[in-house]
This record gives structure tokens, sequence and C-alpha cells, in this order.
């Protein structure tokens, strides 16, 4: 299971694991637990994700949205749970110009701060809590 | 093509344009009397040598950052300060954002208040302006965004509550009400370097010199607005 991050450098061992891309999809969960939506409001709303800066959430009662990226508004609608994680994922394997930032991913970065080296942005697990809450969005 | 200032508030346009008001022009003042006095073993003021500055430095702004003859290297307008009192007053050079050396920069600049950005490519500085091309190009830090991302695709739009500007140096150096300072152009663009969790090049580093370039040839026209105010 490991294997195809083995050869990777800059991973640590565990920090991405591997997933299968089927069309614009990623079918399979990325963690054992299946995503809470509480925690994935708490995700999207939080600075470390820095969603907000670029999308606007009606729901998630915060002041200042961004419009960088579309309005999520619905998005639960429009979208599948698959194709939620592969946006949330690595953007950049649908639109290599894309302006969404890979959330889970670690290589073939450049000059990524020491703080943040060889980690994802979110967790496996925090890309799931973020699917499953996105889903609510109908 | 527009100048960050068109991205502000009201209120810090007004500031920005109201000599009296705007807190830039306080480091400008001080630049003003650093200017007449004499420092370091050569015992000469820069107005020993360059006279009254709304003269001799009409326009020089405008043209930084160059690659100047005696180091053969590209140096923005604090580097050349700090040239000039190296060779001329022998004096230690000023560090990397302190007081005095934003307040000489401020004033220096401050008087191509107006004047079009216009800096010229040759044979000298292109490999410094290819090189700041392709990092202003480049993906970079956690985040994964270039600089184009934000400031050629997306000018006019917000960032939470901040509006994306295009991106030009020509305010600086310029007071932020987050920094409650005046502040470098490099500075400014480490801000954004942290914003993208990306390693930051350390003040006065050739990558930071190279953007710097880069982004004088792409701000040419626009006029120097020095000191400016932002967020
Ligand atoms: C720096 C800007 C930026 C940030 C930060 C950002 N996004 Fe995006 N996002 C975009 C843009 C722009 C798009 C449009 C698609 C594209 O450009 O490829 C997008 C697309 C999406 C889509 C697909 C929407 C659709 O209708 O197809 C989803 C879902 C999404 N983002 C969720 C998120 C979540 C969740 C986060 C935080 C964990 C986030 N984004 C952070 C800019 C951003
Ligand atoms: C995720 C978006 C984003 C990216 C990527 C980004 N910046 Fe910025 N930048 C901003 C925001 C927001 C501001 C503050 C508002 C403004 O003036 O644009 C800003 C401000 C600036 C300013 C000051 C403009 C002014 O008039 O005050 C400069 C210069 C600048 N950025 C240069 C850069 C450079 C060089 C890079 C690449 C190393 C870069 N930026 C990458 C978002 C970004």
């Amino acid at each position: 299971m490991f294997a195809a991050v083995a050869g990777c450098a800059t991973s640590a061992p565990d920090a991405v694991l591997p997933y299968r891309v089927d069309g614009d999809a990623i079918r399979e969960r990325l963690a054992a637990a299946p995503g809470d939506a509480a925690r994935g409001k708490a995700v999207v709303v939080s600075r470390d994700s820095n969603c907000l800066l670029c999308h606007a959430v009606p729901d998630s009662g915060v002041r200042f949205m961004g419009n960088v990226g579309p309005s999520l508004e619905g998005v639960g609608a429009q979208l599948t749970e698959g194709q939620l994680r592969l946006r949330i994922v690595d953007s950049m394997r649908l639109n290599r110009e894309t302006k969404m930032p890979s959330y889970y991913r670690v290589d073939e970065l450049n000059r990524v701060a020491e703080a943040w080296r060889g980690q994802p942005v979110l967790t496996a697990q925090q890309v799931e809590d973020t699917v499953a809450y996105l889903l609510t969005l109908r | 093509m527009k100048s960050g200032i068109e991205f502000v508030s009201d209120d810090l346009r007004k500031l920005q344009a109201d000599d009296f008001a705007n807190p830039g022009m306080l480091w400008v003042a001080r630049g003003e009397k650093i200017w007449g006095e004499a420092a370091g073993n050569g015992g000469k003021s820069c107005a020993a040598c360059h006279g009254v500055a709304a003269k001799s430095m009409q326009g020089v702004a405008a043209r930084y950052p160059r690659v100047d003859p005696g180091a053969a290297r590209l140096v923005n307008l604090e580097g050349r300060i700090n040239l000039c009192r190296d060779r001329k007053q022998q004096a230690q050079p000023l560090g990397p954002e302190s007081d005095e050396l934003l307040a000489l920069t401020a004033y220096v600049a401050h008087q191509s208040r107006g004047v079009p950005v216009s800096v010229t490519l040759d044979m000298q500085n292109r490999k410094d302006f290819e090189r700041g091309r392709e990092l202003y190009n480049r993906r970079i830090g956690q985040m994964n965004l270039a600089c184009t991302h934000c400031h050629d695709r997306s000018w006019g739009k917000k960032l939470a509550a901040e509006t994306v500007s295009q991106g030009h140096g020509n305010a600086f150096p310029a007071y932020r009400l987050e920094w409650q300072s005046v502040g470098s152009l490099q500075r400014r663009i480490r801000a954004c370097f942290y914003g993208l969790r990306a390693e930051m090049p350390p003040y006065g580093a050739q990558e930071l010199l190279d953007l710097e370039l880069y982004l004088a040839w792409r701000a040419g026209g626009l006029p120097v607005e020095t000191p400016g105010v932002r967020r």
C-alpha cells in the first residue's frame, strides 16, 4: 500500500497515502472512518485551510469571504462525493492552471516553508470531513 | 494597468493623497533630516555630494533596480544608498528595514513622485530579469500558487476582505496599517511568500532583487507614489 509513495523523497513516510483517480473523481475514501460534516465545517471555516479566503460559503456565518473561486453554495448538489474529493485533494489533476490549491499533496511543490514541508495542508481525515460537509450544501 | 491605490478603500486613498495626514510622510521628513547629516569616516552628508534632493534625485527611484557599474550587480534603491554609505561616507551599511534606511529610501523615492516607473532591459540585467519573471510565474509554497495566479489572473477579486491588486511596487516604501510602519517592497513581497507558506528569501537576496526588477518592468509607466498607504 505504501509502494506508491515510497519513491518520493519529499514526503514523510505516511504523510500522503496513495489513492486512485477514476475520471474526474476519487471514489474511495482516503481515511478509514467516514467523514463528519460538523468537523468538516470547522475545517472549512478555519484559518489553516484558507477556504474562505477564496470561496463564499453562505452557511459558514463568516463575514468576509473571497471570490477568487466560485461560491460553494449548492456545491453538494452539483458534484458527487468522489468529484469533491479529487477537487480538494489535487485540482491540478483537472486543470494545470488552477488557482485551487492542492490540499492533499506533498510532492512536486517548490520551496515550502520548513514548518509545513512534507505535510499536506489537510490530513486524510480532514479531507473526508470537508467532503462530508460540502455534501450538505445543497 | 492599475496601481494598487485603485484597489484600496476611499479612506486610505484620501490618507495617501493628503501629505499632512499620510503617516508615511513622517519617514520622508526623517529622511530629509538624515540627508543633510554628515556620517562615517568620510564626514560627508548625502547633500554634500548630491545637493538639493528635489533636483538631483528627481526621477532616480523610477529607474531602480538597476545594475551598478562599480559593483557589477543588480541593486535596488536601498542597496544603492548603502553603496554610497560605503564608498563615499565610509560608514556602516544601514540594516534592512531599519528606520534610517526606510526614511532615506522613502525620502529619495518621494522625489520621483509622479514620475513614470521605467527600467530598461539590456544585456546587463537580462539574466536578473529572466530569473525574476520565472520566479513570478512559478508555483511556490504549500499553497502552491504563483504571483501570477493572484496578481494577473485574480486582480479585482476578493481574497477574504482584501481586494487583490495587480501587485505593482510603485508605492513602496509604503505605510501599511498592518505594519503600523513604513516598509520596503521586499517586506511586502516576503509577506506574500509567507501567506503562501513558502520559504522566504532573506532581505537583500538575489531572488528578491530579481523579482523587484521584474515588477518594475511590468509596472512601466505607472507613477511612483512613495509614500503609499496600504492596508
Ligand atoms: C487561493 C484560492 C482558493 C482556495 C484557498 C481554495 N479554493 Fe477551492 N477553488 C478555487 C478556484 C479558483 C476554483 C475553480 C476551479 C479551478 O480554478 O480549477 C475552486 C474550486 C473548488 C471546488 C469545485 C467547485 C465547482 O463548482 O466545481 C471545490 C469543491 C472547492 N474549490 C473547495 C475548496 C475547499 C473546501 C477549500 C479549502 C479547504 C478551497 N476550495 C480553497 C480557489 C480556491
Ligand atoms: C494568494 C494570492 C497572492 C499571491 C499568490 C501573491 N500575492 Fe501579492 N498580494 C496579495 C494580496 C491580497 C495583497 C494585498 C492587496 C493588494 O495590494 O493586492 C498583495 C499585495 C502585493 C503587493 C503590493 C501591491 C500594492 O500596491 O500595495 C505586491 C508588490 C505583491 N503583492 C507582489 C507579489 C509577488 C511578487 C508575489 C509572488 C511571490 C505575490 N505577490 C503573490 C495576494 C497574493
